[in-house]
């Protein structure tokens, strides 16, 4: 990490006649009287995305942003401003303005940086230039032809590619100094088909920290291509979702979104600090059943989830969340850490510099059971069996959270029968994994699709989980 | 902050130049043809959470972005970098994909004679001249208000006062270039109730184009803590089919949905349940739904669409028909129709409504689900099928009984809109979207 130091902060802070050196005296006027801690978040960010549709590239486009944050903290308040312009005086006023939080009381104090030590977890190089222009536009074509020829009941075609290539510096009051180089990549196929006149969708994608050639190994691409166009296809025959409250199998990687929803939110540290999460106060206490470990993992080389630093400069972590039905510890960022009185966790996310960090999740995911996924759908005597999942949402206060099925079919007599339609999910966090009652053998991750969205601010993460069985959840269909 | 410094309308002029030193350097880079928009904005945000200061952030953004052309072909490139070489940049980037793009017949700018002429004036600019001080006591009375509303009230998610103004131009080469300045002012207030060991969270806002004009912040406060409150015992109850009344608040995402799967995108795609609705009856008879993008001061008015073509007065539903799709001027090609001036979205949409308030239609329902909540994403364009995670309060006999949570409602929106038995004159203002409660006849709501 420390090798990025130098190079990363001549592209963020030189333009600007700026240099390391110049940043403990900025930091030095932003902690001034009453702060307790002050941070700097350089950032600059390239982007680009490419769509085919219709069987032409129809749209390509391409954003440079750059920034600065500047974030003063007293307490529990906290201070910030930001500017586009990365120089002294720019600097100087967002800091006044930060600052304006501040109380009276003893000058804040400034430690020597000491940079911080982590294993990188992904490359340094630019990603959208593994492959060059005339490579991007092939690949989609390719990929858009050969899904074209799977089936003769396919009526449109969407594929797109997107990169960014974010360069980050930080530099804190309590002596972080850290650069980060990250890589992000993505590569989607949406499918639409028609049969009988009916119509149905059906969509899949990968990616992560890591460049375009990813999607080139493996023949990666066309599987998310295989997979949309499969998924449409069982969407076309499918009857309408049972409604009302019966046993529910997850299938394995995506569907971890149950537990982004049910159980990742309501252990982030801000809502825990604040007495506001169904999970407050009750580290210690049993929150789901004895089969469940869960954790948050942002050292995963290459996940969409994974920092080698969080956006505070702390190195992340394996963070045990729950271990065995019983709950360990919250996700935290350095302020609600140091308000809760417990180290950081590497949690510490922030959408961009023009965005205040808060406790984020990285990659998420339940660790492996003992079952054969095969023996958990031959338990259930009428159930709903989950293959994919959309988005969910969560109401931390209450526990209340849902999931969509994009992809399910109806369990009877211990077979997996007729696919339904897609479907929302309710049940409250606490009381569903305590009804988790068997968990299979196949943990998997997600492809790299994940975005999470709080406050307004979003933030690629991961999910991950085997296959596993819920007794009793209310699933929202129209059928009987 | 110095007023001095503050964005507003002194600054179009600069933006206007902007605007044009991007088009002369796209030509100069050789595009055929080139559309732009640059613009800056700026903003106080400040939240109080149990009596005292959470966070001040000070916002300050600025940017552009531009889509040129080669003949057909089509590239766009944006930044929040500033200066000459931004520019230069920006524009190559922009060209270097478009050197890549596919020739695509519908590509383009709209014909020059479509182009908004003489722009009306709508008023959308109102600083506010509130301190981060002021901003802060105003929060906190709006929090302490909701405290002291009911005593189950014991903790709080945050109050927030936001307050941002900025300035927009955009230009094409068509010789178009039109700007505007807006503000808009907002009080939310988060609260927490406790009873019998469990909490729930409710919120109450208010959003305007003037400070002045937002509501009581002892209201919101007020009603935040009532809302919050009375969640408090919520249970679910068994699966059925009954009546559903969408509170106005929520109201406005159904025809939110009935807008996307109306929108030209949506449509060429084949990815809407609308696709070839034009004229069929949707709705019943004496629903309309009308666009009304030149109102003074509200929230979604607009001189021109993100074509930079004139917005106008129109009907998207009248006597339950669907009467126009919302296009812009490539899905409109894409579909052999012209644009509705609708690209980006549509600008203050109302729906009629007859006589009754909400509780007057709750009495009309008799025996069903007040909806409150919705949660999740459940909803298919392609189908119109519609499956949500929901929260209430149940009905029986034309009257409130409890409150409702951990339920799904669903159905197919075909099937709801057809179904919609009446709306309010409980109107919901701060939307985009203007229409009272609605209530549909049947839904499926599964539960316990």
């Amino acid at each position: 990490m420390s090798e990025l130091l130098l190079p990363v902060s001549q592209q963020l802070l030189s333009p600007g006649g700026l240099d390391l050196d110049a940043l403990p005296a900025l930091l030095g006027e932003l902690a001034g009287p009453g702060i307790d801690a002050a941070d700097l978040y350089f950032q600059s960010q390239v982007s680009e995305s490419w769509v085919l549709e219709d069987g032409i590239v129809k749209e390509g486009s391409f954003h440079l942003d750059q920034g600065v944050g500047v974030r003063a903290q007293s307490g529990e308040k906290t201070g910030f401003a930001y500017s586009n312009a990365i120089t002294g005086e720019a600097l100087r006023q967002a800091a006044q303005a930060a600052r304006s939080i501040a109380r009276a009381g003893q000058r804040g104090r400034v430690q020597a940086f000491a940079a911080a030590q982590a294993m990188p977890l992904y490359a340094a190089d630019n990603p959208l230039e593994a492959i060059d222009r005339a490579e991007k536009v092939e690949l989609l074509k390719r990929i858009d032809a050969a899904t074209r020829v799977l089936d003769p009941r396919i009526k449109q075609v969407t594929v797109s590619l997107a990169g960014v290539w974010e360069h980050i510096l930080i530099a804190a009051s309590d002596g972080s100094l850290c650069a980060d180089v990250r890589p992000l990549v993505r590569f989607n196929v949406s499918v639409i088909v028609e049969q009988n006149g009916r119509r149905e969708r059906g969509g899949q994608g990968g990616g992560g920290r890591t460049d375009y050639r990813f999607f080139l190994d493996e023949d990666r691409a066309m599987g998310y291509a295989r997979e949309a166009v499969r998924q449409a296809l069982v969407n076309l025959e499918a009857a309408p979702a049972p409604a009302g409250t019966l046993p529910v199998v997850l299938g394995p990687g995506w569907s971890g979104v149950l537990l982004h929803e049910a159980v990742g939110h309501g252990l982030e540290g801000d809502f825990n600090r604040k007495g506001s999460s169904a999970y407050s106060g009750r580290v210690g206490e049993r929150v789901a059943s004895s089969l469940c470990t869960i954790v948050d993992d942002g050292t995963l080389a290459g996940r969409r989830g994974s920092l080698s630093v969080d956006d505070e400069g702390t190195p992340t972590q394996c963070t045990t969340l729950i271990e065995n039905g019983v709950l360990r510890g919250y996700m935290q960022d350095k302020l609600n850490a140091r308000l809760m009185g417990v180290a950081p966790t590497g949690n510490g996310r922030r959408e961009s510099y023009s965005h205040l960090p808060m406790p984020r999740m990285t990659n998420t995911y339940m660790l492996a059971g003992q079952s054969e996924p095969e023996e958990i759908i031959a338990s259930v005597k009428r159930g709903l069996y989950c293959a994919s999942l959309g988005g969910g949402q969560v109401d931390i206060t209450s526990g209340k959270f849902v999931f969509s099925t994009s992809e399910a079919y109806l369990i009877e007599d211990g077979r997996i029968t007729t696919p339904v339609k897609g479907a929302t999910l309710i049940g409250n966090g606490p009381e569903v994994m305590t009804r988790v009652s068997m968990v299979g053998n196949d943990l998997a991750l997600d492809s790299g699709v994940g975005t999470c969205g709080k406050d307004g601010q979003s933030v690629p993460v991961g999910v991950g989980q085997p296959t596993l069985k819920i007794d009793a959840i209310t699933v929202g269909g129209t059928g009987a | 902050m110095n007023p001095a410094e503050m964005v507003g309308p002194q600054a179009l002029p600069e933006l206007r130049a902007k605007v044009e030193r991007i088009l002369a350097e796209s030509e100069r880079q050789g595009a055929t043809a080139c559309e732009v928009s640059v613009s800056i904005e700026q903003g106080l945000s400040t939240t109080v959470r149990q009596g005292d200061v959470e966070t001040v952030e000070f916002n300050r953004d600025q940017g552009f972005g531009i889509t040129l052309y080669l003949g057909q072909r089509k590239g766009s490139a944006s930044t929040s970098a500033t200066g000459e070489a931004a520019i230069r940049e920006t524009v190559a980037a922009a060209l270097a994909i478009a050197r890549h793009a596919s020739e695509d017949d519908c590509a383009g700018l709209p014909d020059a004679v479509l182009m908004a002429g003489e722009l009306p004036e709508l008023d959308l600019f109102h600083p506010w001249a509130i301190s981060p001080e002021q901003a802060i006591e105003r929060a906190l009375e709006c929090e302490a208000a909701a405290f002291a509303a009911d005593p189950r009230i014991r903790n709080a998610d945050g109050t927030s006062l936001n307050s941002h103004q900025g300035c927009r131009v955009y230009g094409n080469s068509h010789g178009f270039i039109g700007g505007y300045a807006s503000t808009r002012h907002s009080l939310s207030c988060v609260m927490i109730a406790e009873g019998e060991g469990l909490m729930q969270r409710d919120y109450w806002y208010d959003v305007n184009r003037r400070g002045e004009a937002l509501a009581d912040s002892q209201t919101i406060g007020r009603r935040a803590a009532e809302r919050a409150a009375r969640r408090l015992g919520a249970r679910p109850v068994p699966t059925c089919e009954v009546p559903v009344l969408f509170s106005a608040e929520l109201a406005t995402g159904l025809f939110g949905h009935f807008i996307g799967a109306i929108t030209g995108g949506n449509l060429y795609r084949h990815a809407s349940f609308l696709e070839g609705a034009l004229g069929e009856q949707l709705f019943p008879e004496w629903l309309s739904l009308d666009e009304r993008p030149h109102i003074p001061r509200a929230l979604g008015s607009a001189a021109f669409d993100a074509d930079g073509l004139p917005t106008r007065a129109k009907h998207f539903v009248e006597h339950g028909r669907l009467a126009s799709y919302a296009l812009g001027t490539y899905s409109g090609r894409k579909l052999g129709m012209p644009s509705t001036a609708n690209a980006g979205g549509v600008h203050n949409l109302f729906v009629s409504h007859g006589e009754e308030d909400q509780a007057a239609l709750i009495r009309r329902m008799g025996r069903g689900l007040l909806l409150t909540e919705l949660m999740g994403q459940g909803l298919n364009l392609v189908t119109g099928d519609y499956s949500r995670g929901a929260g209430g309060f149940w009905v029986e006999n034309g009257e409130i009984q409890y409150p409702v949570q951990e339920v799904t409602i669903a159905g197919n929106l075909r099937d709801m809109f057809r179904q919609i038995v009446a709306v309010g004159n409980d109107l919901e203002h701060r939307s985009n979207v203007c229409t009272g409660s609605v209530l549909v006849e049947r839904m499926t709501l599964a539960g316990s």
